[in-house]
This record gives structure tokens, C-alpha cells and sequence, in this order.
């Protein structure tokens, strides 16, 4: 595990309470960029970044293409919109929607996998689909980090589950422990990914 | 995963990269369409869909075959060029034209308006029933363009799937529409044949933003979600063409997440509505 870079999280149902969870525990020194997608409707307007907003003390961003990735920042995928990522940078595509989703996951972790390699953690959090399951597989064939929320402790369990099953997961935790080990990770690389 | 498996992966990516650059350039000296400065990402998973629809398992074996298959590259042509689109998409888009916009078009003789990577058409047909609506369609010439001439032929012919209809009345409805949807089409079988007097004022050409220049001078340029697929360098080629077509004070509007500021033309540019990114030249 090479330092990480980025940080992408994915979440549908009961997505709201664990982010809120796990940024409240991030604080606003935390260097390393996190790119969210969350499934929202279509014709959702400013409700997420909004709340998010609230509930976060980094600076809180709903993507425009081509928008460069800088420290201190938490972005999000847009409705309707796929987020993809190059290294530094975020694209976005209207195409098809992936796993019935658009923002989908897979998309995001597949192509930040892409990027990032070895730098990169992805988070798949609770949802009542298998959206990110392949993502996640992505991320741990190019040597990134995957950490998935304990299915008890998520709303809708389905997603992480999906995502256990498909890829040889390094982290299972619950909520409350997934903000402090991403601080840790931040902190100290080496130490946290270490097997206890 | 050991650092061995690891370097093996970089590699792998290094090299894949190198075979999608070989493809694009491949295309490019053979068929004479540019993908060279398509955004990475987006291209990446579209080359690998087209991969698997072929049976294959890697670019390399892509490239062999649309270069020796022109079917296969017909195939290809359709997956890198076709954007979805839906009627009255982002209908604050089309809110926002109708109170913003409108009152400044009426103080016009005649529009010209250019719907550049129109696709399949739907946001055309949209925009004319706006102006229908707004009864300025009778002052305004649409010339809607696109790389790609099979989806031009779809778009000519204003025929669209019923299935979508009622996404397509409920985005009318929000983006300020004034009469009935259904008035606008014919339901037939599956499918609902809109009305030919929407097209009357449309010339639906083959034009492609990469490799064409300047055709007209326009008033209004509409190109939406369609550089998101172009990287940053392509984006400004095609924005320095935009602004070389439209005349000043002329309306550009973008898709909703695309924003001029990451371009170089973002200095002749001011925002009208900075949320759906409508712009008007100001130098």
C-alpha cells in the first residue's frame, strides 16, 4: 500500500446517515480528496451537497467535468451523471446507466482504479443493490485498499455483502469505526493497513 | 496484494494505454474519425465494451479487427459516438431559457440557432416546441449537427420510443411547458411520430466537431453533454470554434456539470445563469 491519494466511497440506500456518519469523524485537516457516489434521483437538486455541507468541515463539491482534484475537498457525483476520474482530474458521461444506477459506482472505482492503482482506498457502504461489487474487485486488482461497511451494521446490507463476495475485501468494519481507521490511514499508512 | 502483482498491474495499464493510443490512431489513418483527444476514462470503458461485445480480450485484438473488419468498425463508430440524451433534458435548463433567454431573442428579426452533437435529436425537437410555444420558431433556422449519420437519420425522422413519453411529460411539464405534451406527437404502435411543422425550420447536417471548421454565424450555439467525452485540449479547440461561430452577444449553453471556466475562451464569456450554464459572448 503506497500512501494514499484518494479516497472513493460508494453508497445508495441509507447512504445519507453513513457519510454523515463517517465525515463527521474526518476532520478539517484531512489532506487526502474523497469522491462520493451516492445514488440519487435523477432530478435531485442541491438536497445532498447541502447536506453534506452541513454535516462535513472539509469543502464540499458536486462535480463539473474536467474540475481538477485538490486536497481538503470531498466531491460528489452529480445526478444523472457518471463520475469517472483520471489521474487529478474528474470526468463526467451521460452514458448508460451501469447496475441500473447513473451516478454508478462501478464507474467510479473502475476508472479511479485506473488512475490511482496502489493509491487509491475504496469504501462501499450500505445499499440495497450490488452496485460497486465489481467496482471494488477493480480496485483490489490494481493493488488499491477496499474497506466495506460491516453488513450488520448497514441499513440495506445487500451492497456490501455484494461487494465481500466479489473481491477479497482488506477491511471489514462497522460504521462507526470506518471515519477513525480513514484518519489513521491518512496519518500512517503503514501501521493502519498492517493485519492485526 | 504483494508489490510484484502490482508492478505487473502498472504495466498492464502502461501498456493498455499504448494499444488505446495505437486504436484511436489506427481509426484516425484508416477511416478518418479522431478519437485521438477523446477523455481517457470515458473512452477507456467504451473501447472495453466493444471488446466483450466482440468476443476479444484485449485492444490490441480491437484494433486488428476494425481495421480489417469495416463492420466491426461500424460497430465501434456507434459505441464512441452516440451520447444518450432524453427530451427536455435537465428541464431547468429549458425553464431557464424560456425566462431568461426568450425575452432577449424577441427583440431579434431572425435566429439562427446551432444544436451542435444533437445525437438522436430529442433536445432539438424540444427546443423547437419551445419555440413554438413561445411563437418565435417562425423567425428561427435550427441547423442540428452530428458526427454520426445514422443517428441524424433517426433524428430527421422525430420518431422516438412511447416508452419514453412519460419521462419526456413530466420533463416538459417542469421545464415550463406550456400546452399538452401529447399534442406534439402521434402515438403509433411503440413508437410516437412527432409532428413534421417542428422541423420545418431544421437542417439536420454531418458535421464533425474535431475535424470541421466554422460553417455560419449563429445567435445561439447549444452543445450539451457532448465535450464531457473530449479531453482539455479538445475542449478548447471546439470552444475556440464556438466562439469563432457565434456573434457577440450570441447565447451559448452547455450541458448542466460542463462549465466554461476550465477552457480558454472563459474570458469571453458572462454567466446569464451560472447553474445552468448559459453563457453569452461579451468579447
Amino acid at each position: 500500500m503506497r500512501s494514499p491519494e484518494l479516497i472513493v466511497i460508494g453508497c445508495s440506500l441509507g447512504g445519507m446517515e453513513a457519510l454523515k456518519k463517517i465525515l463527521d469523524d474526518i476532520p478539517d485537516d484531512f489532506q487526502i480528496p474523497i469522491a462520493i457516489a451516492q445514488h440519487r434521483h435523477k432530478a435531485s437538486d442541491d438536497g445532498l451537497p447541502a447536506f453534506l455541507r452541513r454535516v462535513s468541515r472539509l469543502c464540499v463539491v458536486d462535480v463539473d467535468d474536467k474540475l481538477r482534484i485538490a486536497p481538503n475537498c470531498v466531491y460528489l457525483a452529480p445526478a444523472d451523471y457518471h463520475l469517472l476520474v483520471e489521474r487529478g482530474m474528474f470526468h463526467l458521461s451521460t452514458d448508460d446507466r451501469v447496475a441500473f444506477s447513473r451516478p454508478s459506482i462501478d464507474v467510479l472505482f473502475e476508472s479511479a482504479a485506473d488512475a490511482y492503482g496502489q493509491a487509491l482506498v475504496g469504501v462501499v457502504l450500505t445499499g440495497a443493490n450490488a452496485d460497486g461489487a465489481n467496482g471494488a474487485r477493480q480496485v483490489k486488482a490494481r493493488g488499491g485498499f477496499v474497506v466495506v461497511q460491516d453488513p450488520l451494521t448497514a441499513e440495506a446490507p445487500a451492497m456490501p455483502e455484494a461487494a465481500i463476495r466479489a473481491a477479497r475485501v482488506d477491511r471489514i468494519l462497522p460504521l462507526d469505526r470506518i471515519g477513525p481507521f480513514l484518519v489513521e490511514l491518512a496519518r500512517n499508512p503503514v501501521s493502519a493497513v498492517t493485519p492485526k | 496484494m504483494t508489490s510484484d502483482a502490482a508492478t505487473n498491474s502498472q504495466e498492464n495499464l502502461d501498456l493498455e494505454l499504448i494499444e488505446i493510443q495505437l486504436l484511436t490512431e489506427g481509426i484516425f489513418r484508416h477511416y478518418g474519425f479522431d478519437f485521438r483527444d477523446y477523455s481517457l476514462p470515458s473512452l477507456r470503458r467504451r473501447i472495453w465494451k466493444r471488446i466483450y461485445s466482440e468476443g476479444l480480450t484485449t485492444v490490441s485484438g480491437l484494433l486488428e479487427k476494425v481495421l480489417h473488419d469495416p463492420s466491426s468498425m461500424e460497430r465501434l463508430l456507434l459505441d464512441l459516438s452516440i451520447n444518450t440524451t432524453a427530451m427536455f433534458r435537465d428541464p431547468t435548463f429549458y425553464l431557464a431559457f424560456r425566462t431568461k433567454i426568450i425575452p432577449m431573442l424577441r427583440t431579434y428579426p431572425f435566429v439562427r440557432i446551432w444544436h451542435a452533437g444533437c445525437s438522436t435529436g430529442e433536445e432539438v425537437y424540444s427546443m423547437a416546441i419551445l419555440l413554438q410555444e413561445e411563437g418565435l420558431y417562425d423567425r428561427c433556422r435550427i441547423y442540428a449537427t452530428d458526427i454520426n449519420e445514422a443517428v441524424l437519420q433517426k433524428a430527421k425522422a422525430g420518431i422516438f420510443p412511447l416508452a419514453t413519453m412519460q419521462e419526456n411529460t413530466s420533463n416538459y411539464m417542469a421545464g415550463g411547458g406550456k400546452g399538452t405534451f401529447s399534442d406534439y406527437y402521434t402515438a403509433r404502435y411503440d413508437y410516437a411520430i412527432f409532428r413534421p411543422s417542428l422541423r420545418e425550420n431544421v437542417v439536420f447536417a454531418q458535421h464533425n466537431l474535431v475535424t470541421d471548421a466554422s460553417f455560419n454565424h449563429f445567435n445561439v450555439i447549444f452543445c450539451r453533454n457532448v465535450l464531457i467525452y473530449f479531453n482539455n485540449e479538445l475542449q478548447d479547440r471546439v470552444q475556440k470554434l464556438f466562439l469563432e461561430s457565434l456573434e457577440m452577444f450570441g447565447i451559448l449553453g452547455l450541458g448542466k456539470k460542463e462549465s466554461i471556466r476550465f477552457t480558454v475562451v472563459a474570458d469571453n464569456y458572462g454567466e446569464l445563469d451560472a447553474e445552468e450554464k448559459i453563457y453569452r459572448r461579451v468579447r
